[in-house]
């Protein structure tokens, strides 16, 4: 494993780092908070990693819901996942059984930082992929233990340092915007994602967003392809 | 059952059914070539998907009630200008996250 790549992978994680070490302490502490230590935030961080079921089976766990209900709950929450897949299939072919890893680490955020086609001249993509993925992970656990650890020894006032995923979302944005002519795709993606917002509420807008967004890109195929072709 | 036990068992389930939704898409298509629909969502996809990611982290905040989604608009304009302008990544980010921080510790 050569330096540059090791550097590469650092510098592109670092907003993830912020965001996941805050994040991961923010987790930690409330599932302290239910009677939880450091050995079951450890666990859900490992096994899990997915910062938003995490949240919230923080108190799925300590209200005792059925087996039932924590799957479904799971379910919804994560099925946006489903779609990360689709368009890592053909980056991550050829990976062996490091794929395997490299598709337990698929967050929001691993998959912003992987998806994009720019992968640093010099460095081996595959690589690249899994160490971007292992960083990441690295960081939600240890966030996640450290929360845990320091509890309510904290005491500085972070409100509002969530918004680092945020800022790391919209510098991804303008990055694709700026390297293609064809805008139709993001616009879809946010239009789409605007109007489900207004009608069915900040809880349940990500469903139907996203189906949305896939017959509206289907629809479109023949005409994006042609003109990318040219 | 105990406490412990049920936990347990919880996350294991939370643990699986991501997982599952993770490999779903790469069971499907593992089998000979990818269809040729799937490269091109591979190619389209992350420029949808991006979009609505920035709509999610926005997604809580009221435009109706003080401060009317004023911090977080103000922000993401300002990484948005910046990162147009500087295209450095780290610069954009704290920069957009300190002005955040300081305009809800104002308006708040």
């Amino acid at each position: 494993m050569n330096m540059k790549l090791l550097k590469t992978a650092l510098v592109k994680t670092l907003p993830v780092m912020a965001g996941y070490i805050v994040l991961g302490m923010g987790f930690g502490l409330l599932l302290r908070e239910s009677g939880y230590g450091v050995w079951w935030a450890f666990a859900m961080s490992v096994f899990i990693f997915a910062g938003a079921l995490q949240y919230v089976g923080v108190s799925l766990i300590a209200s005792g819901v059925s087996f039932i209900s924590i799957a479904l709950t799971s379910l919804m929450i994560n099925a946006r996942h489903l779609f990360y897949g689709i368009s890592m299939i053909k980056r991550y072919e050829g990976t062996g059984f490091k794929k395997i890893y490299l598709m337990h680490a698929l967050t929001d955020e691993t998959y912003s930082l992987v998806c994009t086609d720019s992968v640093p001249e010099g460095v081996e993509p595959h690589q690249y992929y899994l160490l971007v993925s292992f960083f990441d992970h690295i960081y939600w656990i240890t966030g996640s233990v450290l929360g845990s650890l320091l509890g309510a020894a904290l005491t500085f006032d972070t409100t509002g340092i969530d918004f680092v995923m945020t800022a790391l979302f919209v510098t991804i944005f303008i990055e694709q915007w700026s390297n293609t002519k064809e805008h139709r795709p993001a616009l879809i993606g946010v239009g789409a994602s605007v109007i489900c917002l207004m009608i069915f509420g900040s809880a349940n807008f990500l469903i139907p967003a996203m189906v949305i967004i896939m017959v509206a890109l289907m629809s479109l195929r023949g005409r994006l392809e042609t003109k990318e072709e040219k | 059952m105990n406490g412990n036990s049920y936990a347990m068992i919880a996350i294991g389930i939370m643990a699986g059914v991501t997982f599952l939704l993770r490999v779903i898409p790469f069971i499907i298509f593992s089998k000979g070539e990818t269809p040729a629909y799937i490269d091109y969502f591979g190619k389209v996809l992350p420029y949808a998907i991006m979009g609505m990611l920035v709509v999610y982290c926005l997604k809580d905040i009221s435009f109706t009630s003080a401060p009317f989604g004023i911090p977080a608009v103000l922000a993401v304009l300002l990484v948005a200008v910046l990162h147009l302008w500087k295209k450095n990544t780290l610069i954009s980010i704290v920069s957009g996250t300190a002005c955040y921080m300081m305009l809800i510790h104002l308006f708040g």
